[in-house]
């Protein structure tokens, strides 16, 4: 593994923003740092002023490095006890607005989209409600909007699930096709899959609940407080803001505005 | 040792056989130790696992989870919460991860060691023990490549030997001692503090 040089990297941020108007100067360095060297390691790029180089020149290989930043890795239904205070709190306050709009934002590959889709469902609300589903990474937002998700993972989803209080037959939310699975269109049809950058792009409508998990984390605290407080404004009134298990309001200026609905499944309502 | 040789931090990991192998290594440590212990023990991303209050059970230093933009304090042993890689930033502040698993873990050794490398530099203690895969192994040679202090449980002594092999492996020479002989280095350990 490549020891990258942290004012080397500063400096090839500050010029990505300026050529591209990416800004990814306020994310965690630790993480970035990660990621060029297996990117470097991947491409078998030997010095960092190579990798500076190719990645201001080509446009490609930007977008590539853009990829390769911000894949995170996650499951249906992770962290289930999540999903299940998710159905016992949540699902009857979404219930109380004749249309619900709820924002999944760092969507990734779709996981956490679907496994709303299918709370929804069961609440019997799916019908009324529009799921926006947002990341900065196009790559991931294709998959998302496809719906296709491996089947060796199948196994471990419907546990997931099960612990989430689901009584129904998960493989009824799917069709098998070789090594994928396709899940079913009744539950694709109301969501909305949008390239965001939650680092630079502003509110985009008016949300009932937000779900932000095991994002944050990747930012530094000053735009842990930025996103805290975009998402603060893209509630409605006793709107709720879901974050990951290990992310908090710690950092935010907005922390007083919310109080909690569970504090150890970091479900929060927005008070004022 | 002599003076230019002090530390800022002490980062271990482990895998299976972990939890007796940390026990008899912190019990005996103060809570007033000049270093913060940063430690990876690979774990099941159960929550209900109490990795932390049973290590407590044992020991006085206090020993936490690792919390998100935590700054790092000495005298305490901050254990890697599950299902999360924990990686250490300049301003000595943690930062979790939820990037894909590496040697199938996550938390993973080499995610943290490598990161605490960068950081620490040559103020830095890494220390592998018992453990049933590779993981670490490439984290502990990068501590080794930026000047770190090295050491690995002797595999004769390890449950699993197979992680503390790996390690010796990449690094090629590095200290490889028994826990008691572990301990009496962090014990007697100087720091810059």
């Amino acid at each position: 593994m490549n020891d990258v040089d942290g004012k080397e990297l500063k400096s090839l941020l500050e010029s990505i923003r300026f050529a591209y108007g990416y800004d990814f100067t306020d994310y965690s360095e630790a993480s970035v740092k990660r990621r060029v060297a297996l990117y470097m390691s991947n491409k078998k790029i030997k010095s960092f002023s190579d990798f500076s180089n190719t990645i201001l020149k080509e446009e490609k290989a930007f977008e590539e490095f853009v990829q390769e930043l911000s894949v995170t890795v996650t499951e249906m239904f992770r962290d289930p006890l999540f999903y299940k205070s998710l159905r016992e709190h949540v699902m009857k306050r979404l219930a109380t607005y004749p249309f619900i709009k709820i924002w999944v934002a760092g969507c990734a590959t779709g996981e956490e989209v679907y496994s709303i889709a299918i709370l929804l469902k069961e609440a019997n609300l799916l019908d009324r409600s529009v799921i926006y589903a947002t990341d900065i990474n196009q790559h991931s937002l294709m998959i998302a909007k496809e719906g296709l998700f491996s089947i060796e993972r199948m196994k471990e989803y419907t546990s997931n699930y099960q612990k989430s209080g689901g009584k129904e037959s998960f493989s009824d939310y799917y069709i098998s096709k070789y090594n994928s699975v396709l899940f079913d269109k009744s539950l694709r049809k109301n969501m909305v899959f949008s390239s965001h950058n939650l680092a630079g792009d502003k509110s985009f409508n008016e949300f009932q609940l937000i779900l932000c998990r095991n994002v944050l984390i990747y930012f530094n605290q000053h735009l842990q407080n930025r996103v805290i407080n975009l998402f603060h404004e893209s509630l409605c009134p006793f709107g709720i803001l879901a974050l990951g298990n290990k992310e908090s309001l710690l950092f935010s200026e907005k922390r007083i505005c919310f109080d909690d609905i569970d504090k150890k499944e970091k479900i929060f309502i927005k008070t004022k | 040792m002599n003076a230019a040789n002090t530390y800022e931090a002490i980062v271990i990991g482990t895998s299976a056989g972990g939890l007796i192998a940390l026990a008899s290594i912190l019990k005996g440590i103060p809570h007033n130790y000049p270093l913060p212990i940063i430690v990876v023990q690979h774990r099941a991303k159960d929550p209900k696992d109490l990795l932390e209050e049973v290590l407590q059970s044992k020991c006085v230093i206090p020993i936490r989870q690792a919390n998100e933009k935590e700054s790092i304090q000495k005298g305490t042993v901050y254990i890697a919460p599950p299902d999360y890689h924990l990686l250490i930033e300049n301003d000595r502040t943690f930062s979790l991860s939820s990037d894909e698993l590496i040697q199938y873990s996550r938390p993973s050794i080499d995610v943290l060691f490598e990161s605490a490398a960068a950081v620490y530099r040559n103020k830095l203690v890494g220390i592998i023990l018992t453990g049933a895969n590779h993981d670490g192994a490439s984290g502990l040679a990068l501590i080794k490549k930026l000047g770190g202090f090295t050491i690995v449980q002797d595999p004769l002594e390890a449950t699993f030997p197979i992680m503390p092999e790996a390690a010796i492996q990449s690094t090629q020479t590095t200290h490889i001692w028994n826990l008691s002989a572990i301990q009496h280095f962090i014990l007697h350990i100087h720091s810059d503090q």
